[in-house]
């Protein structure tokens, strides 16, 4: 009957009732950087600023914390946004030739982002002529006019349209097409081509009546609406992009060659006109086109050219670049991704003067968003509050810090703030809209380890994600090359490059990868452990500091015969003293033998023990005393794999495929025989039968989708791995004296609880700490151990160290008895101590057929009832979906879906904070976060004032 | 001595007969009384003595009118034997591990000209191996079909029981679509199937299971709407005690019962399994469940004294294989590459625990393995 305790639905009412108060599950807020993103816009009236992404997202950002969201139904790149200016409206024009109106409207006081109208450009057969390509309507450039009534959209076939706003109704009659223009054009350029697409719309900053359009073969014009007639005409080299000068008396064109132009209005009687000035910045050599250009006004000196592209092609064709020139001034910002766009932070209305005086210039490459100051000489970078670069370096772990004291916050805010003494001071630029969310009740660090050997520290109390230090570990070993010599070389060349941007997703080292991290949150103490073993200790420090780090090794093995290590080295430590800077410093560095990736790590500061595991077993050591306490093989002895490292697998892999290629070849080899040549006559019969041979799947593929049914065994291949390692304060060896123990799980369902002798505080350097093998447990359904916890009397899980004593949890109940949680991939179980026997399970496996992959103990407060909070096991699943269940009863409370079960570096990157929110990635740089508790709940909570009055009516 | 036997057997009359017995090339003879035969443990220990082989498992046989050799192993062949014995009772003894199975049977003895030949040289005539039957106290269930009287008879729900890991459960499942009978008509419907038996696997051992057959639930769940990796997970983790309901692929071999003789087609009886469901609860006995994961608590409380003394199932058996345990607590765990080789020492060491087990009287409740 047990096995049918958690019938769905409720029995009891006032249960239910607890259980909507406590569990709600809502994704709040992506942090991170949007992936691949595809377009930038900017309101200046409003100062948010719009993201665009291939997947068709649009992501609003203004102040910190205030974001909106938004999906297109279509899920297509978003290739143009533009705001109208002011109103919290955003024009959207997608990869399939349609357009959508999103708006920003307010409910219950806070403003959220819903689309409101979308538009097609009808295609028009036998417009233009009938074998013209289809994509003759396709927009390629939209400008809104300042009135906010009417979009012009300027499309392949050459044709300008006119679309009213409120409604995206086409204005058919005002329609410009490329006859009216030739007209205008001089007979020697006409000669029979068409112009081509039209490349720019720009508004005249004066006068609204007055468009430039820019054709992509060259020509230039400014249309009078009114008149309905050409003003001006300028014939330059292949378009790229137009823009005005701030008083509507000089246009810039950018051109495919790498030039750009400066055209004057000035001389308003003549029609066509010549350049002032023509120049290819990087030239004499042939240079890549300059996308974009901008040209600003400035008060306080000459005005600044800003142009994306332009690169001499041979030399520097791959650089991702954007030039800012101003007088003789010119710095190449040098980026790691391709430019999707830019815009400038400059004053935009006539009362705030007649110059630019930009303030800032905003890069979206494809990786990060780079803002740069251009009010401090030198032009600085201004750090980011929000679209961090998470994957600048692939992210490997990650590991979340709730109620981190403010102590250490400050000091780690204080670390991260002298790591980048170069970044401007000024404030973020773009600061629209307010924040109404309340104070985070609670700091939270989100900390991520990174590939090339980074722990990165992110404020994750808010709706945005801050990075606030960033703790480097590349530079304790020996690694083939050096990070900084080839940026430093590079600075006597021309163009005058400079680096900006932190993406870096090459590691020069593999081993570097940070695999677990531990962090005590009182005594700033820190254990951070990677992919070739090293294990290191490290200590908060204010001061920066020069010393050597002493350095132990562990063998994991203890002589276990017949294994050789075939994987990777050990990173080789540096000799001598190295230079730290004030954060984390390591002290210690613990070397596990053989160097397998750590799968398993935890610290325990109050007895000055860490512990960590690999493929082969684990290790206890003592940092005080800087010795080891312990070492533990893991091993099955029939487990070959495991010591093989893993090269060998990839070589068994190939093995595998290059077997069933052969199986195919074969398969078809022997199908074409069976190809009847007896009849030459028919060849085409001939012909399509081979056909059918080969159409036809080959015999492997056949066979359907088949999985074996086999109990587990023993001998799984690496099932000593170590999956996790606990300490606890608890009563291993009787029930009458408890102390303190250290527990390790393995993948092959193995629990080994060992009872420590741990000197007390003032004889740490005297007496040496002892491990004594206490219990060990094997499950009998051999299924990994995720997670081990012990519950005290009253079922609640014991505090961390230091908690109680400072006064920060209540004291664990020692007089009842203590239980242990197991969580293994297939079930959870409680076991009573100290004579360990079973007291309640859950099978899930065995009833869902799902698997555990993560676990966490939660808090869960309750929504209605200030004071009231439960204890839950949280569980998500290999199928993505997240199961609640009641501590220490394990009753089945709620369960939700929540990541794609296709998404597996998804699930696999999910963590959960002690109170009831969580985070995985939903892209490399980015993280969903969400919540499961009805009360501790982080999502963007914000106010834009708008100046729009009433739908349909816009500011003129 | 065997005279005076033969003494007593003269008087034939009064209910005692004479054995022969035969072990290799060695023949003893006694007699028994013919009205009290006693048990079968008895008069096997009587053959052990007489030969003197009192260590060696052994197979008995004797012939019977007929001239088969048949086994005597258990009281009722005995008593049969001893009741058809006329008027010599002739006793075949073989050493169990080189035992000729095919020498007993029907005309075994008038087949070969001298079962003698069979006997003594027992590699002689072998040319196909015979399967073993074992002892009845050897017999233990692989399989069962059960909840026969609550399923539609298209269903059959079949129990695997696994032993140890010895032999592997042995077969595949595989994706497939069903039709089913529903509101709306005929529908198609994603299901899950047996796709292959692994030969010489359990499931294949049953003759339960067969290729083709739609798995319908897996220890009382539906697997419905379960994708097959869920399933397989499902299998996996109840592989202990696996109980697996199916619509076999071939409906001839089904249990016709009086009440629905006229055998309605699988498809149509699809929907009453609904109706079932609420029995299917009942039939599993928590007991039953319980036993399958019984995990393995070794304890160590520092003491050396504590040992694992016995050892209930196989299982652990194995698990002991990479036990190491510390024996000495100032030890610490962490063993300086010097002393390594304690580590290594530890089946000599359980011995000489062993030892030390039995004056220590506690040993038993402090419960040095406890199997949950």
């Amino acid at each position: 009957m047990m096995k049918f305790r958690f019938r769905r639905g409720g029995h009891d009412p006032q249960r239910d009732r607890i259980k909507q108060e406590l569990f709600a599950f809502n994704k709040t807020v992506e942090h991170g950087f949007p992936n691949q993103p595809s377009s930038l816009a900017y309101d200046p009236k409003l100062r948010i600023m719009a993201v665009g992404t291939k997947s068709g997202a649009v992501k609003i950002y203004g102040a910190p914390g205030v974001e909106f969201t938004g999906l297109h139904r279509e899920t297509a790149t978003v290739t143009q946004m533009h705001f109208l200016p002011g109103q919290g409206r955003l024009l959207s024009l997608l990869d399939d030739n349609t357009l959508h109106l999103w708006e920003i409207y307010h409910k219950d006081g806070c403003s959220h982002l819903e689309e409101i109208h979308s538009f097609a450009l009808p295609g028009r057969p036998g417009f233009d002529s009938a074998n013209s390509p289809p994509s003759i309507a396709r927009v390629t450039v939209i400008l809104l006019k300042s009135a906010c009534d009417v979009a012009c959209l300027g499309t392949e076939g050459g044709g300008v349209y006119f679309l009213e706003l409120s409604g995206l109704t086409l204005l058919e009659d005002k329609a410009l097409f490329q006859d009216e223009i030739l007209q205008s054009v001089p007979d020697d350029y006409r000669c029979g081509k068409a112009l081509g697409p039209v490349e720019s719309l720009q508004e005249h900053p004066q006068d609204p009546s007055k468009i430039l359009i820019g054709y992509s073969r060259g020509l230039v014009v400014v249309w009078d609406e009114i008149a309905r007639k050409v003003d001006h005409l300028f014939l330059g080299n292949q378009l790229e992009s137009l823009t005005w000068e701030r008083s509507g008396k000089t246009v810039v064109s950018s051109h495919s060659d790498g030039g750009y132009m400066v055209w004057s209005l000035n001389s308003s009687s003549q029609k066509t006109l010549q350049p002032l000035l023509s120049t290819i910045p990087y030239g004499p050599f042939p240079c890549k086109a300059i996308n974009k250009i901008l040209w600003r006004t400035c008060e306080s000196g000459s005005h600044f050219i800003i142009f994306s592209g332009g690169m001499p092609r041979a030399s520097y064709g791959d650089r991702h670049c954007v030039s800012v020139l101003q007088g003789q001034t010119l710095v190449t910002l040098d980026f790691t991704s391709r430019v999707i766009d830019f815009f400038t932070v400059h004053n935009t209305e006539a009362a705030e003067g007649e110059f630019d005086n930009p303030r800032a210039l905003v890069v979206l490459v494809e990786e990060e968003l780079v803002v740069i100051d251009l009010q401090t000489p030198g032009w600085p970078t201004v750090p980011a509050p929000y679209l961090a670069p998470l994957h600048s370096s692939a992210i490997t772990c990650s590991y979340h810090i709730s109620n981190v004291p403010l102590k250490l916050w400050e000091r780690i805010i204080s670390a991260g703030e002298q790591q980048n003494p170069q970044l401007s001071s000024v404030n973020w630029p773009i600061d629209g809209g307010k924040n109404l969310a309340q104070e985070p009740t609670q700091r939270g660090f989100l900390l991520t380890g990174h590939e090339d050997g980074t722990v990165r520290f992110w404020d994750a109390s808010g709706v945005s994600l801050k990075p606030l230090y960033k703790l480097g570990t590349a530079n304790i070993f020996q690694t083939d090359c050096e990070h900084n010599d080839s940026l430093n070389q590079a600075e006597e060349e021309w163009p005058p490059f400079r680096k900006v941007g932190c993406f870096d997703p090459y590691s020069d080292d593999p081993r570097l990868g940070i695999q677990k991290i531990a962090l005590c949150k009182y005594t700033a103490r820190m254990v951070v452990a990677g992919t070739a073993g090293q294990v290191l200790v490290m200590e908060l420090s204010d001061e920066k500091s020069e010393h050597a780090i002493s350095v132990a090794t562990l063998d994991l093995l203890q002589d276990r015969e017949g294994f050789t290590w075939k994987g990777h080295d050990r990173l080789a430590p540096k000799n001598g003293t190295i230079a730290f800077t004030p954060g984390f410093q390591p002290s210690i560095l613990v070397q596990c033998l053989p160097p397998a990736a750590v799968t398993a790590v935890t610290l325990h500061s109050e007895w000055n023990l860490v512990a960590f595991g690999t493929s082969h077993g684990f290790g206890l050591f003592d940092y005080y005393r800087r010795n080891p306490v312990l070492a533990r093989c893991t091993l099955h002895p029939n487990d070959s794999l495991a010591m093989e490292g893993p090269l060998s697998r990839v070589k068994s892999l190939k093995k595998s495929l290059r077997q069933s290629f052969r199986r195919i070849r074969k398969s078809r080899v022997s199908g074409k025989k069976r190809v009847p040549t007896s009849s030459p006559s028919s060849k085409v019969q001939e012909a399509n039968a081979q056909l059918a041979e080969q159409a036809g799947p080959p015999e492997v593929e056949m066979t359907p989708v088949q999985r074996r049914i086999e109990p587990r065994s023993a001998d799984d291949s690496l099932s000593g791995v170590v999956r996790c390692l606990y300490f606890a304060d608890t009563f291993l060896r009787d029930a009458t004296h408890h102390g303190p123990t250290m527990w390790a799980g393995t993948n092959s369902g193995s629990v080994f609880a060992y009872a420590l002798e741990v000197p007390s505080q003032e004889k740490f350097s005297e007496r040496a700490v002892e491990a004594v093998l206490g219990k060990e447990i094997q499950l009998m359904h051999r299924a990994p151990v995720v997670s081990i916890a012990v519950l005290d009397g009253r079922g609640n899980p014991l505090p961390e160290p230091y908690e109680v004593s400072r006064d920060l949890a209540k004291a664990p109940d020692m007089q009842g008895s203590h239980s242990v949680l197991i969580s293994s991939e297939e079930q959870f179980k409680v076991f009573t101590l100290p004579k360990v026997s079973a007291k309640t399970k859950f099978k899930l496996t065995a009833h869902e057929g799902c698997r555990v992959r993560k676990v966490a103990l939660v808090s869960f407060a309750s929504a209605a009832c200030e004071d009231y909070a439960e204890h839950g096991l949280v569980c998500l699943t290999n199928l993505g979906d997240i199961h609640i269940f009641s501590v220490p009863g394990l009753r089945p409370q709620v369960h939700y879906d929540c990541i794609r079960k296709e998404d597996i570096s998804g699930i696999a990157s999910c963590v959960f904070t002690k109170h009831g929110q969580g985070f995985y990635l939903i892209s490399p740089s980015e993280f969903e976060r969400f919540s499961l508790s009805a009360r501790n709940i982080t999502e963007p909570l914000c106010y834009l004032e708008l100046t729009r009055r009433h739908d349909g009516t816009c500011l003129g | 001595m065997n005279r005076a036997q033969r003494g007593v057997g003269g008087s034939r009359g009064l209910g005692t007969m004479e054995v022969k017995s035969k072990f290799g090339a060695e023949f003893r003879r006694f007699s028994l009384e013919r009205s009290k035969p006693g048990k079968f443990e008895e008069f096997y220990g009587l053959l052990q003595h007489v030969h003197k082989i009192p260590n060696v498992e052994v197979l008995v046989g004797y012939t019977d009118i007929h001239g088969d050799l048949l086994p005597i192993n258990n009281d009722d062949n005995y008593h049969k034997a001893v009741s058809t014995a006329n008027p010599l009772l002739r006793i075949f003894i073989q050493r169990k591990e080189d035992a000729d199975y095919s020498a007993f049977g029907t005309d075994t003895m008038t087949r070969k000209k001298n079962v003698l030949s069979n006997v003594l040289r027992p590699d002689n005539h072998r040319k196909k191996p015979h399967v073993v039957i074992s002892m009845p106290q050897d017999f233990r269930p692989v399989s069962s079909i059960i909840d026969v009287d609550i399923l539609p008879e298209t269903h059959r729900r079949v129990r695997l029981y696994k032993y140890g890991t010895d032999k592997p459960l042995g077969f595949y499942i595989r994706d497939g679509s069903s039709v089913r009978v529903t509101p709306h008509g005929l529908e198609k419907v994603p299901g899950i199937f047996i796709s292959r038996l692994v030969p010489g696997g359990l499931a294949q051992s049953t003759g339960l299971l067969a290729v083709n057959d739609e798995v319908l639930e897996v220890n009382g769940i539906e697997v419905s709407g379960k994708s097959l990796d869920q399933v397989t997970d499902m299998m996996i983790a109840n592989s202990r005690n696996l109980i697996i309901t199916v619509r076999p692929a071939n409906q001839r071999n089904n249990i016709v019962r009086n009440s629905r003789t006229s055998g309605s087609s699988g498809q149509s009886t699809d929907n009453s399994l609904q109706s079932y469901t609420p029995h299917i609860v009942q039939n599993y006995h928590p007991e039953e469940e319980e036993s399958d994961d019984e995990d393995i608590i070794i304890e160590d409380s520092g003491e050396p004294q504590q040992i694992p003394k016995a050892v209930p199932t196989c299982e652990s058996l194995e698990s002991l294989t990479q036990i190491e345990l510390l024996h000495e607590s100032t030890q610490n765990g962490f063993i300086p590459s010097s002393e390594v080789n304690l580590f290594h020492s530890a089946g000599s060491i359980n011995m000489e625990y062993e030892i030390h087990d039995a004056d220590q009287k506690s040993l038993e409740e402090d419960g040095t393995i406890i199997t949950l």
